[in-house]
């Protein structure tokens, strides 16, 4: 089969780009609604926070698998 | 990329990039993750980061053995600091997730937090300058560890059908079964131990990545390529490794935390009776 259009160079770059599109909406409506929530009821801070945490500790997963398979599969 | 990879892997890292007197800038890469054995003991050779493992923890172990081996009832010195340390595993993570129980599983939390903590302090530490944490196979171990005990301890509270029955969600409509059984499966035997590991790893590896990168950008600019254009890139590498180091500092310890935090809500969802 003939190539009819090619992309060359860092495509590990571009794809940790759009790796890291749905994590990073994910973080920011973590913090977001994290500081809401403490902004609401600051009494509760210690327990909003740790959630907060782990909550923002799902969402960088899914990022840092992204930027970790370029290299796994780079060649 | 070949170049640094033969230099970094010969000399410790800082070092290795200065070797490499390149005419236009490269990169830092993989290379900078690559060991040559520095000695042999049998038929395993023995690289900078199992150096670095070794004596992190001798410090650490000796740490904890000044701190704890005569504990007073009014605490002095050093026993203070550890103390501060102790309470903040057992009250923040221990007793916050798992609640009362959890003070069974302190010990081990407590190990894993000052661990992985000093795993990734080695990564600003001059001359050691080297995350251990950032070679998979550490994060790897301490993570199947950790889904070693949470298995174990659900099977235990809940007998080996009950912990299973307990992966699963109840009090669903019945059509979705056959959906939410493959996905909860999947992500809590095999998706949640890989990211458990991945995440402190990639983490400490994007990290080290980033402050060498602005690092050889400044020593490219300012020493090796000195051009009146390219100076100021080089103030620019000068100033960002500074405050990437910093900020290293912080992801250091929240990773840690994580790590921990996540050990322990992981204990403490096998041992809840059901979700």
């Amino acid at each position: 089969m003939s190539v009819l259009a090619q992309v060359t160079g860092s495509i590990g770059s571009v794809g940790y780009g759009l790796a890291a599109i749905g994590p990073g909406i994910g973080i920011g409506i973590v913090f977001g609604l994290g500081v809401q929530a403490i902004a609401r009821q600051p009494e509760a801070y210690n327990l909003i926070f740790r959630n907060m945490i782990l909550g923002f500790a799902f969402a960088e997963a899914l990022a840092l698998i992204g930027l970790v398979m370029p290299f796994v599969y780079g060649t | 990329m070949t170049a640094i990879a033969l230099a970094a892997g010969a000399l410790p890292a800082g070092t290795g990039t200065r070797m490499h007197v390149a005419e236009e800038f490269h990169a830092p890469g993989l290379g900078l993750f690559q060991w040559e054995p520095l000695f042999d003991i049998g038929p395993i050779g023995v690289t900078k980061p199992m150096v670095l493992a070794v004596f992190l923890s001798a410090l650490l172990i000796m740490f904890f053995w000044v701190a704890f081996h005569r504990p007073q009832l009014v605490p002095r010195g050093v026993q203070n600091l550890g103390e501060v340390g102790y309470l903040f595993i057992r009250d923040d993570i221990a007793r916050n997730i798992i609640g009362k129980r959890g003070d069974k599983y302190v010990p081990l939390l407590f190990s894993l937090f000052f661990f992985i903590w000093f795993f990734n302090l080695a990564s600003v530490i001059p001359f050691a300058q080297f995350p251990v944490t950032s070679r998979f196979g550490y994060p790897a171990v301490l993570a199947a560890i950790v889904y070693v005990t949470w298995v174990g301890v659900g099977i235990r509270a809940h007998g080996l059908g009950g912990f299973f029955k307990a992966q699963i969600p109840s009090g669903l409509p019945k059509a979705i079964y056959p959906l939410v059984i493959p996905i909860e499966y999947a992500s809590n035997m095999i998706v949640r131990p890989f990211t458990h590991a991945v995440r402190l790893f990639a983490n400490m590896f994007a990290g080290h990545l980033l402050i060498a990168l602005f690092a050889i950008t400044a020593w490219h600019f300012i020493v090796e390529q000195p051009t009146v254009l390219g100076f100021g890139v080089g103030v620019v590498g000068v100033v960002m490794t500074a405050v990437m180091t910093a900020f290293e500092l912080l992801i250091q310890a929240l990773q840690a935390f994580i790590f921990t935090l996540l050990a322990a809500s992981y204990i403490g969802g096998a041992l809840e009776e059901s979700h």
